[in-house]
């Protein structure tokens, strides 16, 4: 049986692992070298975030399973990250507008947590807040070199903004399990988050000279478990080494 | 009573010596462990030692890591648990910490003027909160000192590095990111 601790501290160790691995595709892919390194080092913070989630959801769960068992072990339908993060990397217009979008929610997001009553939650916050600052900063700042680039640019922009609006909801959602904890001030309530993360989205869209599309239906269900075909491929090539050997070390 | 003081008095001096004598060698061990990333720095330079303190016979080293995902934490802890099996200490134990989580405000000065001299920029000014976001900061080149720097890239060679460059002097340059 979960309890909601570990079911929250899961969401936030699998939205970490799976960007990050989504990033972490990109190596050796950049567009130049300074964006290869960009992108594997927000993927290094994203991975590092994932570590300290799951180390200890592994110690509330009190099973003795490890981060490397959370990451590896696991099955699609027990991942609880949401769908935006699983969603595949596209082109780099896609990839950095999705970091943008994920950075200026987790943000602030992190730097309620850092106040969380639950300590250790907080002290990963405390650290991951500073790493989301600079995803932030980076990621909108091509947002606007991209929207405010060339005809091709804008529209590659533009097109990766249509695919991925509908996923932004998941960020908002809360849940029962999550209501407790947001009002035994252990969880953050995304509700706060909001008008932040709006703020955010139109003074940077404002200079990238996008429309933030209306709010129309919204795709959820990763946060319950329920995914894209898209997270079962990602773990095929995650998960490849611990399945094929189970706990070869290296 | 004066007579019961002068017996024990020395005894306690000698004891507290020995202690102090004894977390200044494991202090002095645990803090010449240098950055593997950054070779001219200890982790005493750069704020990665908190704590040194003993348990009984167990000294205990307590490090925090500069970023969530830093690669060298693992290699560091190891280096420290070998340099004070060095200096004789058969128990030991090294502790993972992240709160308070880790900013450049606690790298030593010493630690700035070497990141200078060994080519990269120390972090400039004091780690912000929302404040540097989006703002822009002046990096003075390590090499020739001009203030006409750009930056390449917010993202360098590792983590807590980002790519600058010269317009003086046409170097490139690291800068030790402020956090």
């Amino acid at each position: 049986m979960e309890t909601p601790l570990l079911t929250y501290t899961l969401r936030l160790a699998d939205n970490a692992l799976i960007l990050g691995h989504r990033l972490g595709e990109w190596c050796g892919h950049g567009p130049m070298l300074e964006e290869d390194l960009a992108l594997a080092n927000m993927a290094l913070d994203c991975i590092g975030q994932a570590r300290n989630f799951y180390t200890y959801a592994g110690e509330i769960e009190g099973r003795g399973r490890s981060e490397d068992d959370l990451a590896y072990l696991r099955d699609c339908d027990e991942f609880r990250n949401i769908l935006l993060v699983e969603r595949p990397r596209g082109d780099f217009a896609f990839t950095i507008l999705r970091q943008f979008l994920y950075a200026a929610f987790m943000h602030p997001y992190f730097e309620r947590l850092g106040t969380s009553k639950d300590e250790r939650l907080a002290a990963i916050a405390a650290k991951a807040v500073k790493e989301m600052a600079y995803h932030l900063r980076h990621s909108a700042e091509w947002v606007i070199r991209l929207g405010d680039g060339t005809e091709e640019s804008a529209a590659r922009l533009q097109e990766a903004l249509a695919d991925l609006w509908p996923f932004t909801g998941e960020m908002f959602e809360v849940d029962e399990t999550e209501r407790a904890l947001i009002e035994a001030g252990l969880a953050v309530d995304p509700a706060g988050i909001r008008p932040l993360w709006l703020d955010t989205v139109d003074r940077v869209f404002a200079d990238a000279l996008l429309n933030r599309p209306k709010d129309g239906w919204m795709q959820t269900g990763g946060r319950r478990g329920e995914h894209s075909e898209h997270l079962g491929h990602l773990l095929a090539d995650l998960q490849f080494m611990q399945r094929a050997y189970p706990g070869s070390t290296w | 009573m004066a007579e019961i003081i002068h017996l024990r008095e020395p005894v306690d001096e000698r004891l507290h010596e020995r202690l102090h004598e004894r977390l200044a060698r494991a202090r002095e061990a645990a803090g010449n462990v240098v950055d593997p990333e950054v070779p001219v720095l200890t982790i005493e330079d750069l704020g990665v030692l908190r704590e040194v303190r003993f348990a009984g016979e167990v000294v205990e080293v307590v490090i925090t890591p500069t970023y969530s995902g830093c690669p060298a934490m693992d290699l560091i802890a190891l280096q420290v648990d070998l340099a004070l099996e060095k200096a004789g200490f058969a128990s030991r134990k090294v502790t993972l910490s992240l709160s308070p989580a880790w900013t450049t405000d606690w790298m030593s000065e010493a630690g700035k003027e070497k990141l200078r001299a060994y080519g990269i920029a120390p972090p400039v000014g004091r780690a912000k909160g929302r404040g540097a976001l989006f703002g822009v900061d002046e990096i003075p080149c390590p090499h020739c000192g001009s203030a006409e720097t750009e930056r390449v890239s917010e993202f360098g060679s590792t983590a807590c590095k980002a790519l600058w460059r010269c317009r003086a002097c046409r170097e490139p340059f690291d800068y030790f990111k402020c956090i």
